[in-house]
């Protein structure tokens, strides 16, 4: 059982969390100037890939808190937590 | 609710009959949710008289009222079961023009006494945290789950945890805990 | 007497204390602390199982967890039959009973033995090459008769009546292994101030050491050294020792799942106690002291009963006092072979000869040997052996030479090394490095925090053993705890014996006449391996399914690492490019009850009632589940059938007035400054200006445009709402919000908390609904202009602060009463009372559902199923105009979106109108079947509608709207029924009954 950093309560296991997607995904701030193709992309292309993956997490059973974290694809290792907002620690840019 | 005239019926006033010295139903208090910045905060714990905690995972209690950490932006505050009008007034008159949320929950939850040297054991049937008092120690409070349960659990003694989950999954964590109590007898 | 073959003293079993059990209804003796096993053995027992394909006469192999052959089924009562257990692992207990498996009608006399006579149309894989033809036989011969001759063992087909339980546990340091490593480790590990638990598969600890009279520990005898230890653990209370408890799945950040077997080895078990408990245990370090597995010798015929492995036989002896055979054949190609020859030649077993199969014999065991007048041959094996049901000699053949020597013999033992055991390390998803000498793979890194020490790592011999486990207990500890005690290491004498020259010499298998055996429990020979790699398997994994080597209930512990020199050798690579299958939890098998654990029957999931559901029950409701819930569903009365109770609710909801309970409906606080604004960016409504006091009916995107969930928006202040969700939805809702909340627009100024269960929810609906409440309501003046349809107040209901809304899910004046939940069945009461007089009928889901279609009021999960857009199901009036960004309204503009084509939600009239339709029916467009008819859409709600007098449903069709009026067809079963297509709505169409 995965146990989630979770940035307030600490290394927590994963029964109380939802997985919340790759993070980093930007809402257009404008909706309606984007075109179908750019709306579709928002929606449904995602990085996927094998190695550092940059995920949301929702502390359901615990503060409630969404937060980003890397976790590595392969291991499950996480490498880091940190807040919704910041920029992703390792500095990857989404490919 | 003194006016009323009507007695509250909780979940488990059928299974309470069975309850011993290990399990036990906590009877009915005032129960909110407070939601709320550091400013709210502080000026909901003057009016509360409870020091709503800051480090997360913490618990403060002061006299019959407590208030329990479950989120960086939010608390349980609990108080007898009488109280909870004049808390209600008290902190929307307080908190008037701050942004706050106060939510009566008294409802909601039920609350499972687990008592005794076993509580730890008896818990680690469907919580998955480390109860050891070095890493849950008195005053720990937290949500987690209990097998299918979410749930928060409090740790007011060494020797004595509250549990606390919504009334409809009361009878399932009930007997879940039941079955551990019987199954530590062993 | 407790066995002929019982040594006069000696070994671990209690000789005062006999035991009487069956085995094959024959009664038999054995002594407490003996096995299934050990027991049969003493007793001169060695014929115990027949072979799974081949029905092969099958002995004891092994004296450990390894067993391959002796399974048996073990029975307490008509509930209680285990089968494929190992009689090496099943501890005597007084009554025991227990039978053989796969033999009809006796062990001795088995029919299944014809199918040896088959084995050539049997090889590996024959079932894709064999009894293909003809093609209908299959039904009726060759299935049928193959199932009855698969399998091992009958699985029970009562259910499982005992009661297993969970238990969550965290240590500093998790010691898998209560072997001379183990117990250092634990030792070492509490030295150090550790919370150390510490687990072996067998009652008692003590491992390799159990069957050690040589070793000296500090002076004593290992035995008193290893009772000093244990006892000197049970009593620490940074300890928890668990006997009889395996460790079989190792999982992330160090989780490993101990099966703990809590009552299998009592002859009258409290019923009060679990069988088995599932520890799943956190640990910050674990030490994996697992020991390693001997191997067995693959040549002809090697799977006689009284073939069995050199160290097991020796085991066997020292620690349960059993002598296998009164005369026997040692072959070897490790010196335990000879540790084994020599300890039953001192118990007064003749050994005839050593058949060693390394080219050199040397080292002071081989010279023991030959000063105990052993013969000893170098550079042989065993080509054959003779015998029926029990080995009766041995032939014995030279490397290269042509003929072999036949020796006289009832007991062949054969030692082919030890393979450390290395399973959970690779669970662990640990890196194995081969090593050449031990002809074995051995740990070597590992990403989790975990390291491996004694034989499971390559260490032999107890003095470099047990520094190996306190080295590793120290080293965990100091993980765990950032610091460590050094432990006092204890003096040990013992004898060493070296690993000898790598095996793998040609034994002469495929140079006799017979079988030779690599998977003795699955019938894979080196014949089959053969094969396999001359049909072109290349891959250890595709080898592996071929022939199915290590995939029966032993996973190959005795077969794999034979099957993996053997695989090498023909395809000419070295072992380690060769590799090895994956390892996969458990380690041996484990009761699904034990992963079960309470989680069955009530307790499987929770089963969630509201307040008022005791007062449905005594009013002899029908309940359906809708996710957790149980909810009324209708109210029987006078042996009605639910149509007839349907029918009655509605009429009575449609004239009078019905009461229903809709607490089960999600109802999510929304509060603070930017309430209104937050709720406006989140469903399709324009909610900013709803003023306090008024709902609305809310519809809430997905953000690619699909409805997702609906309910009532009240506004009860500027800043509060209270809105609600169905009921399958409410965590999915509250999840949805808080995502937009915390990581979207996170400058808005809005909480939200979960009220569901703070509500009770009673709903009045009907033309009588106002009259049935008003005089229980205190507050609000609810006559017909002051409290219109879509209202909300705060207010008190006898007494008790209520919120009241006007909203309707019937079309009909309704109202929805909320109260504080610990009130709800006393309200409902007091309602109900106030009601009868007004004709007021409890009416449940289904009526709920039926009186909603008739008005066409769409359902999530049936109209709307995550394929459906506000405006594919007539909901483009809800949304707000001129209103500015929500979730899901760019994806409205899409092209797809907008087609006109797309699936829309129309009613259909039967033009039987007795005629029902089915929900999830397909809609054509001609009468005719087959397969180029064009599905138009869906029937998603069918009923009888009671207020019109015939069927109704609502469906979802290409390109509905356009199709006012048509013929259309439903498939139903094997016909096209025919129906009209009409507008979405059967009753009171300009709803003038919702605002009476």
């Amino acid at each position: 059982m995965l146990l989630v950093p979770c940035p307030w309560c600490g290394p927590r296991p994963e029964v109380e969390f939802r997985y919340g997607g790759e993070a980093h995904i930007v809402r257009p701030a404008d909706p309606e100037a984007v075109t179908d193709e750019e709306w579709g992309e928002f929606l449904y292309a995602r990085t996927n890939p094998k190695g550092a993956h940059a995920e949301r997490w929702y502390h359901l059973h615990g503060c409630g808190r969404f937060f980003n974290a890397l976790r590595d694809t392969v291991s499950d290792r996480f490498t880091a937590s940190y807040e919704i907002g910041a920029p992703r620690p390792d500095g990857a840019e989404k490919s | 609710m003194a006016e009323v005239g009507l007695t509250r019926r909780g979940p488990l006033d059928a299974l309470a009959v069975r309850s011993g010295a290990v399990l036990s139903v906590v009877p009915a208090e005032s129960r909110f949710s407070f939601r709320g910045g550091e400013g709210a905060a502080r000026a909901a714990s003057e009016v509360f008289g409870v020091l709503l905690p800051e480090v997360g995972c913490r618990s403060e209690m002061r006299g019959e009222r407590a208030a329990l950490w479950l989120g960086p932006d939010e608390w349980l505050l609990l108080a007898p079961v009488g109280e909870g009008p004049e808390i209600a007034a008290a902190i929307g008159r307080a908190l008037a023009g701050k942004p706050h949320a106060l939510v009566d929950i008294g409802h909601r939850d039920t609350v499972i006494g687990v008592d005794g040297a076993g509580c730890e054991a008896v818990l680690a049937a469907g919580c998955p945290l480390d109860l050891d008092c070095a890493t849950f120690p008195v005053g720990g409070c937290t949500r987690t789950v209990f097998a299918k349960a979410g749930v928060v659990l409090w740790r007011v003694e060494v020797g004595r945890f509250r549990l606390e989950v919504a009334r409809s999954f009361a009878p399932y964590v009930w007997r879940l805990l039941e079955e551990a109590v019987s199954g530590e007898r062993g | 007497m407790s066995g002929s073959f019982r040594t006069a003293e000696g070994g671990r079993v209690e000789r005062a204390r006999a035991i009487e059990f069956r085995f094959d209804r024959r009664s038999f003796r054995g002594l407490a602390g003996d096995t299934l096993a050990s027991a049969l053995l003493a007793n001169g027992v060695h014929l115990v199982g027949r072979s799974f394909k081949y029905h092969r006469p099958r002995g004891i192999v092994a004296a450990g967890t390894e067993e391959p052959n002796a399974l048996v089924t073990l029975i307490r009562d008509r509930t209680r039959r285990t089968p494929n257990l190992r009689a090496s692992g099943i501890e005597l207990y007084e009554g025991l009973v227990a039978e053989s498996q796969n033999r009809w009608p006796s062990l001795r006399f088995d029919f299944g033995a014809l199918a040896g006579l088959a084995a050539p149309v049997l090889p590996a894989g024959f079932y894709y090459k064999t009894f293909m033809w003809p093609g209908f036989a299959w039904r009726r011969l060759y299935e049928p008769a193959i199932r009855a001759m698969a399998g091992l063992g009958r699985a029970p087909s009562e259910p499982d009546p005992d009661r297993y339980l969970n238990r969550f546990a965290h240590c500093d340091v998790l010691v898998v292994g209560g072997g001379p490593a183990g117990i250092a480790a634990a030792l070492a590990a509490e030295e150090s101030g550790a919370r150390v638990i510490l687990c072996d598969e067998q009652a008692e600890f003590g491992g390799s050491l159990l069957a050690d009279t040589e070793s000296r520990i500090d002076g004593r005898p290992a035995w008193e050294w290893l009772a000093g230890s244990v006892a000197s653990l049970a009593r620490s209370p940074r300890v928890r020792v668990l006997p009889r408890t395996t460790a079989f799945g190792y999982f992330l950040d160090n989780m490993v799942a101990l099966a703990e077997r809590v009552t299998d080895h009592l002859a009258n078990p409290d019923p009060v106690l679990p069988r088995e408990r599932l520890w799943q245990v956190r640990a910050k370090e674990v030490v994996l002291a697992s020991g390693a597995i001997e191997r067995p010798l693959v040549f002809p015929a090697n799977d006689r009963p009284g073939v069995m492995l050199a160290d097991a036989a020796r085991t066997y002896l020292v620690r349960y006092g059993v002598k296998t055979g009164t005369r026997a054949v040692v072959a070897t190609v490790h010196d335990a072979g000879y540790a084994a020859a020599l300890a039953l030649h001192q118990a007064g077993v003749a050994v005839a000869a050593i058949a060693d199969g390394r080219r050199e014999v040397r080292g002071e065991l081989a010279e023991a040997a030959r000063r105990a007048g052993i013969a000893v041959r170098g550079a042989s094996g065993v080509a054959g052996t003779r015998g029926r049901q029990r080995i009766e000699a041995a032939e014995i053949r030279g490397l290269g030479a042509a003929t072999a020597e036949t020796v006289g013999c009832d007991l062949l033992l054969m030692c082919g090394g030890f393979t450390p055991s290395v399973h959970l390390f690779s669970q662990a998803r640990g890196r194995l490095r081969f090593d050449v000498l031990l002809d074995a793979f051995v740990p070597e890194t590992a990403p989790e925090r975990v390291r491996a020490a004694g034989a499971c790592r390559g260490a032999f011999g107890v003095a470099p053993v047990v520094e190996d486990g306190f080295t590793a207990g120290e080293e965990a500890a100091r993980g765990a705890l950032g610091h460590l005690r050094a432990a006092r290491r204890p003096v040990v004498e013992a004898q060493e014996f070296g690993t000898g020259e790598a095996p793998g010499a040609d034994l002469g298998e495929g140079r006799g006449r017979g079988k030779a055996f690599v998977d003795f429990q699955n019938d894979v020979t080196a014949a089959d391996l053969s094969l396999a790699t001359r049909e072109g398997f290349r891959s250890i994994e595709h080898v592996k399914r071929y022939t199915t080597t290590g995939m029966a209930t032993d996973q190959g512990k005795t077969a794999n690492p034979n099957a993996l020199g053997l695989v090498a050798g023909m395809l000419g690579k070295p072992v380690p490019e060769v590799g090895l299958t994956t390892f996969r939890m458990p380690y041996t098998p484990v009761s699904f009850g034990t992963l079960a654990g309470p989680a069955r029957g009530e307790l499987f999931d929770p089963v969630r009632t509201t307040p008022m559901h005791g007062w449905a029950a005594a009013q002899g409701a029908s309940f359906e589940d809708v996710g957790q819930w149980k909810r009324a569903r209708y109210f029987a009365q006078g042996g009605e059938d639910m149509a007839g109770a349907v029918a009655r609710e509605c009429r009575a909801v449609r004239n009078a007035c019905g009461i229903f309970d809709g607490s089960t409906l999600g109802k999510i606080e929304v509060l603070g400054p930017d309430a209104a604004e937050f709720l406006d960016r989140m469903y399709v409504n324009s909610l900013r200006r709803l003023k306090p006091g008024r709902c609305r009916y809310g519809v809430l995107l997905r953000e690619d445009g699909f409805v997702f969930d609906d309910g009532v928006i009240g506004r009860l202040a500027g800043d509060r709402f209270h809105v609600t969700t169905t009921t399958g939805n409410a965590a999915g809702v509250l999840a949805m919000m808080e995502d937009y909340r915390q990581t979207e627009w996170r400058d808005l100024k809005v909480w939200l908390t979960s009220v569901g269960e703070q509500w009770a929810v009673i709903a009045v609906q009907g033309p009588k609904a106002r009259e049935a409440i008003a005089p229980l309501v205190e507050g609000i003046d609810l006559a017909a202009g002051r409290f219109p349809h879509m209202s909300a107040a705060e207010a008190k209901v006898s007494g008790v602060p209520a919120r009241i809304f006007r909203v309707s899910f019937t079309g009909e004046l309704g109202f929805e009463i909320n109260v504080p939940a610990d009130y709800g069945r006393a309200i409902w009461e007091r309602v109900w009372e106030a009601g009868r007089r007004h004709g007021m009928t409890a009416y449940g889901t289904e009526a709920m559902h039926v009186l909603r279609a008739e008005k066409g009021y769409i359902v999530i999960g049936q109209e709307a199923d995550g394929t459906a857009g506000p405006d594919d199901l007539g909901l483009g009036w809800v949304i707000g105009r001129p209103k500015g960004d929500f979730v899901g309204k760019r994806s409205l503009g899409r092209a797809e979106m907008v087609r006109a084509d797309r699936r829309q939600l129309v009613g259909l009239l039967t033009e039987d109108p007795a005629r029902g339709l089915e929900e999830g029916a397909g809609v054509v467009a001609g009468a005719g079947r087959g397969p180029q008819a064009e599905i138009l859409g869906h029937v998603s709600s069918a009923y009888f509608s009671p207020t019109l007098g015939r069927s109704i449903a609502l469906a979802m069709v290409k390109g509905g709207r356009a199709r006012m009026g048509e013929r259309l067809f439903v498939a139903v079963g094997d016909q096209n029924v025919a129906v009209n297509v009409t507008l979405p709505v059967f009753h009171d169409p300009e709803g003038k009954r919702l605002h009476g």
